[in-house]
């Protein structure tokens, strides 16, 4: 097992305010990290920084040199834009291929073929000429996970996928990521809420709440204190 | 009608115009995309203060625009970028801070109230013989640029932090979309006029947003609109001796309006299609 991604004592956040304090972590390749932990953790913060959109204000995130930043697959939340934006599927999946044709500023029929294959994996094949804004919320996040597939297969990263989802089409998803994970052996990390759903899929677990309050591997995790009052706690919730 | 095209300044009018035309309606759908509408309003009017600077030092007015609207159009697009000073109101901003400027500065130089009238309201009299070779190779380099960059920029538009994090270079090509925006504002506003040049970039494509789902029919659409409402105006203004920015911008509401019914018949097919389905 290589090590992927190391962070070095992170401290990360917006101004003056410090959103996450000293978080270090590894991953491995093939690894999947599920992080957890309650609204305003810095979750999503922390996914921003791991992605390129944000510097940590302290520390050090060091990737393998096996990877750069083309080997980024990434799903951000969807912005207010996205939701009136006239784009075929095709057009979008498409984008995903951008990072890797540097010089040739038009698609390449490998592209075309990649992009292709990845809207076929995502049964969403059909979908290919009708417009994103007209889909469905697990159709839309269908499609974005084709386009994050276009730009990588090696490392994956999401946050919040499943937001707003009803839990047929969330247990869809989840599978999805699921099988990208175990076929390719992907790395994974996603940021999310529903910690039950995560135990399920992940290999490892990073909680965070302003700082780190566990990391470690899944079956670790279960049996922890932190594990067990946070799932317990969701639980009841539920 | 023809004959109007044996005047000199109207030939003049018709080559530039028509490729400002598509220069607004191809970077215009962006824009309005990228929430940015009204960045041609506060563009043209940095771009006034900067020709009205140029009058008074008897400088090129072409060669100051330029650079001080493509430097005025980063910073808005930066500033956006920032979430302390948003978007609209850095616009605000710097929109009536540059008119309050270049008034003051026009208004020292005594006469030149026929000046003022041209920039802000537009005249087909407004390009030169000496403007329009580098109106023209500007405008070109602006259309081979857009379609150079057509995927990338519509990468960037569609989703930035995708765009970010994957490895392209989002924030060059933010850049490249000022850039181009602010060479279209300056090559335009002195023949549509500062106040309404922000209509070239709004009306082609939120009309054609209306009709059509995918982004490239959008922009072919937005671009021949552009075109067409563009001449309409100018043979209209010619006819009927009209101002030729209102002329071009009045077609354009028409235009807007026959889409927007479109739009809402089609609508109301579709929906009695699913009634009867039932």
């Amino acid at each position: 097992m290589k090590t992927l991604i190391r962070c070095k004592d992170v401290t990360l956040g917006y101004e003056n305010m410090t959103v996450l304090e000293h978080v270090s972590f590894e991953l491995n390749e093939g690894d999947y990290l599920c992080v957890v932990g309650e609204n305003g953790a810095g979750k999503s913060t922390l996914i921003k920084c791991l992605a390129g959109l944000k510097r940590p204000s302290e520390g050090q995130i060091e990737f393998s040199p096996t990877i750069s930043r083309s080997d980024v697959g990434y799903l951000p939340q969807q912005t207010a834009i996205q939701r009136d934006f006239p784009a075929s599927v095709r057009e979008v999946v498409m984008s995903g291929c951008l990072n890797h044709s540097r010089l040739i500023p038009f698609y390449t029929k490998a592209d075309r073929q990649r992009a292709a294959a990845h809207m076929e994996e995502l049964g969403i094949t059909d979908l290919a000429g009708r417009s994103y804004r007209e889909l469905s919320g697990g159709q839309q996040q269908r499609v974005l996970l084709a386009r994050a597939l276009c730009a990588s297969e090696k490392l994956l990263m999401l946050d919040e996928p499943v937001t707003g989802l009803d839990p047929i089409v969330t247990s869809e998803i989840y599978g999805i990521i699921r099988e990208v994970n175990r076929k390719y052996g992907m790395t994974v990390i996603m940021v999310s809420h529903d910690v039950r759903t995560a135990v399920r899929s992940a290999n490892k677990i990073l909680h965070l709440k302003h700082t780190v309050q566990f990391f470690g591997s899944t079956e670790e995790y279960l049996a922890s204190s932190t594990g067990r009052e946070f799932l317990g706690g969701q639980r009841e919730n539920a | 009608m023809l004959e109007m095209f044996t005047y000199p300044f109207i030939l003049r009018a018709f080559v530039v115009g028509t490729l400002v035309s598509l220069c607004s309606a191809l970077l215009g759908v962006n824009l309005v995309l990228k929430r940015y509408s009204m960045i041609g309003d506060g563009l043209s009017h940095v771009a006034f203060s900067a020709m009205a600077v140029a009058t008074v030092m008897n400088w090129a007015p072409l060669w100051v625009a330029i650079p001080v609207v493509i430097a005025a159009s980063y910073v808005l697009l930066r500033l956006g970028a920032n979430d302390r000073l948003s978007g609209d109101s850095a616009i605000a901003l710097l929109s009536t801070g540059a008119l309050a400027v270049g008034i003051f500065i026009i208004s020292m130089k005594s006469g030149i109230n026929t000046d003022i009238n041209n920039y802000m309201f537009g005249s087909v009299l407004a390009i030169s013989r000496s403007d329009v070779t580098l109106s023209v190779v500007l405008s070109l380099a602006v259309l081979a640029l857009y379609v150079l960059f057509y995927n990338k920029i519509f990468a960037v538009t569609f989703d930035e932090p995708f765009a970010k994090a994957t490895g392209v270079r989002a924030d060059f090509y933010n850049m490249l979309i000022a850039v181009l925006t602010a060479v279209t504002i300056v090559l335009g506003m002195r023949m549509i006029g500062a106040l309404l040049i922000s209509s070239l970039i709004i009306f082609p494509a939120m009309s054609s947003m209306r009709v059509f789902k995918c982004f490239r029919n959008v922009v072919i659409c937005s671009a021949a609109i552009s075109v067409v409402c563009f001449l309409a105006g100018l043979i209209i203004s010619y006819e009927c001796s009209t101002p030729t920015g209102a002329s071009v911008v009045l077609i354009n509401i028409a235009v807007f309006a026959v889409f927007c019914a479109v739009a809402f018949f089609r609508g109301r097919i579709a929906l009695n299609g699913a009634d009867s389905d039932k």
